[in-house]
């Protein structure tokens, strides 16, 4: 049996479609059976809400008298692309206020202006013989724009992996807060709401699509940037007009540490032309499957820790290990469902029909790393190969000539075997001969726990060491824990005026 | 109940809970303490029935006693009900109901304040 998406929209034209939120379907297909449900069901809705960081604005002010062709632009202290043209701007969910910095962005100023409020829009232009005006500041609403279209390049992750952090560090990620030592677990996604794992090859979400955004009927423009459907992390570029969407599904976020974002709830409705739907739609939490991936690891590749399914995530805790860890969405389930449930209001009402799409989108593609032709400056490049240090029997006083001979600071300790046993610094010598007491060997005063770094380690990281620590040295190891060089404050400066910089 | 113990280095160094457990013979639970160079906060938990007499004991000795009704506030127009929250609290005060609505046991909270930078939507706030 085949249904004609033609039937589908001539059902929710006379009010006789029968439309299901994907939550709904599973429970109806093992009722019904798969032909039962084909049968009896004409519309899927799906829904997600959650943070889509890729998300944004392009505004059309009108042009003032004299006229501006704006160069710079901010909306309440908040930059907006000046690239576009006279009176024309794209404003992005990520960008910082230059004065609240990650309190207030671009996701404020727009969910500031679909709320009602005023923004102040302030720009500058140098000035041409066209365009006079070189300066201009006002207050504008949402319905003075002439168009104020929301286009995201990069929504609807079909999946997220999940997030775990083995470090004995507080970390703040855009997957949330991570307590050290695996102390949570954080996800994202709607699981068997989300749109496209209801439709995972793309056969009815595609350029032309009608979708539900941010409370206003959208739709799909086409594949998403790192549109990834070969490893399962397909995404949606979606456009719709901000002048119809409602703050309820449209909320600017600040990740702690990691910056501003926006909440974008969205929903892709699917028709039920044939059994393949059914199945595709019958799809729970248990059978997504994500990665758990440590954040601990400052790598584009991290390493995964486990697979976890949504059903585990959703029960509020995994086992890891055999313990059991705590879960914590990003995302907003209850509003998921929220969405999934408007946007079957909106077609058993007959207000939103459904289109096939104009273009197919790409189901096999994969996304690929960043070509980086030139390689960052790795800790390699500008550690001191010559220094001084000590052993661990020797004693204070001979750490406190090696300190003033070596003209540093730091002196890693090593052990008999050869090894990293520890560090001493200046500061440790000092507090030794101020309170003199049983303290004799460099064994006795060095600090045991050594932050230390390794010649391939990115120069980048190695400096948030030192900023997390507090600290101003890394003794550079190998894999056997030799001291093979010392990265300090000092070498950083070669960075500076260096061909890093070109 | 909880009681929120504040005191001043000025008026002695005694020590204020210890004194008060060994007057009353009530066993205090301490579930925060904050102690610095000048004044100190201690957020500690007594049966209701001898609430009165611990406030009065501490008081005498010299400490601020007031009583904590409030647990982490939640501006419910904020909150999208995400749940960051719920992982990140010590003391398990966030949990799901069955429709997924964020549900705060105040009660068990001891305002500690790790889910305030938690909150990607600043919804969370210690009661002033």
């Amino acid at each position: 049996m085949h249904k004609s998406i033609e039937t589908i929209n001539e059902r929710i034209r006379d009010g006789s479609a029968r439309v299901v939120t994907a939550e709904e379907m599973p429970a109806i297909v093992s009722e019904l059976g798969e032909e039962g449900a084909l049968k009896e069901v004409d519309v899927v809705t799906t829904g997600t809400f959650g943070a889509m960081c890729s998300s944004g604005a392009f505004l059309n002010f009108g042009h003032s008298e004299p006229p501006i062709r704006m160069e710079r632009i901010w909306l309440n202290d908040v930059e907006a692309y000046g690239g576009l043209a006279a009176v024309d701007t794209y404003i992005g969910a990520t960008q910082q206020s230059d004065t609240l910095e990650d309190q207030y962005g671009g996701a404020h100023v727009l969910e500031d202006l679909v709320s009602g409020k005023s923004v102040e829009l302030r720009a500058t232009s140098r000035g041409t013989d066209c365009y006079p005006r070189r300066t201009i500041t006002t207050e504008l609403l949402l319905e003075d724009l002439n168009q104020a279209i929301m286009c995201n390049p990069r929504n609807a992750y079909q999946r997220y992996n999940a997030a775990i952090n083995t470090t004995d560090r507080l970390l703040h990620t855009y997957m949330g807060t991570l307590l050290p030592d695996s102390g949570n677990v954080t996800y994202s996604g709607a699981g068997l709401l989300n749109p496209i794992t209801n439709d995972p090859h793309l056969r009815f979400i595609g350029s032309g699509v009608p979708i539900f955004l941010c409370g206003a009927e959208g739709m799909v423009v086409g594949e998403g940037t790192q549109h990834s459907p070969g490893g399962g992390f397909a995404t949606l570029m979606v456009k719709g007009n901000l002048k119809e969407m409602t703050p309820d599904y449209l909320r600017a976020a600040t990740m702690t540490g990691y910056g501003v974002t926006m909440y974008v709830g969205l929903g892709v409705p699917l028709p039920v032309v044939d059994l393949d739907v059914v199945r595709a739609t019958a799809v729970r939490d248990e059978d997504i499957s994500v990665d758990l991936v440590d954040y601990g690891v400052p790598s584009r590749s991290r390493p995964v820790i486990r697979s976890v399914n949504y059903a585990e995530l959703r029960s509020g805790a995994v086992e890891i290990n055999g313990e059991q860890v705590r879960t914590s969405s990003l995302s907003s389930f209850r509003k998921a469902r929220q969405v999934a449930a408007e946007l079957k209001g909106w077609i058993e009402k007959g207000t939103l029909q459904l289109a096939l799409p104009t273009r197919p989108i790409d189901t096999t593609k994969t996304v690929h790393p960043m070509h980086e032709k030139k390689k960052g400056p790795r800790v390699l490049d500008i550690m001191d190969r010559q220094f001084v240090s000590i052993g661990e029997s020797e004693e204070i006083r001979a750490a406190a000539q090696k300190l003033l001979k070596g003209e540093t600071n730091h002196l890693p300790v090593i052990a008999d075997n050869g090894k990293l046993a520890g560090i001493v610094t200046t500061f440790d010598i000092s507090k030794a001969v101020a309170n003199p007491g049983k303290a004799c060997t460099v064994k006795d005063i060095m600090k045991k726990k050594v932050v230390t770094t390794t010649t391939e380690e990115a120069v980048d990281i190695a400096v948030r060491k030192l900023e997390q620590n507090n600290i101003s040295a890394l003794p550079v190891v190998d894999k056997d824990r030799h001291v093979i060089g010392m990265l300090t404050a000092i070498n950083l400066g070669k960075l500076f005026g260096g061909r890093w910089l070109k | 109940m909880r009681l929120l113990v504040n005191f001043s280095k000025k008026k002695g160094t005694a020590p204020i809970i210890a004194q008060a457990v060994k007057d009353t013979g009530v066993l205090i639970n301490v579930e925060r303490a904050v102690i610095d160079s000048s004044e100190g906060e201690a957020l500690i938990e007594v049966p209701d029935d001898q609430c009165k007499l611990i406030r009065s004991t501490m008081t005498r000795l010299g400490a601020t006693v007031r009583q904590l009704e409030h647990g982490i506030g939640v501006d419910m127009s904020e909150c999208v009900d995400c749940g960051a929250c719920i992982s990140v609290c010590p003391r398990e005060v966030f949990s799901f109901d069955a429709d997924y609505k964020l549900v705060v046991a105040e009660d068990k909270c001891v305002l500690c304040g790790k889910c305030i930078p938690a909150c990607p939507h600043k919804a969370l706030s210690l009661p002033v």
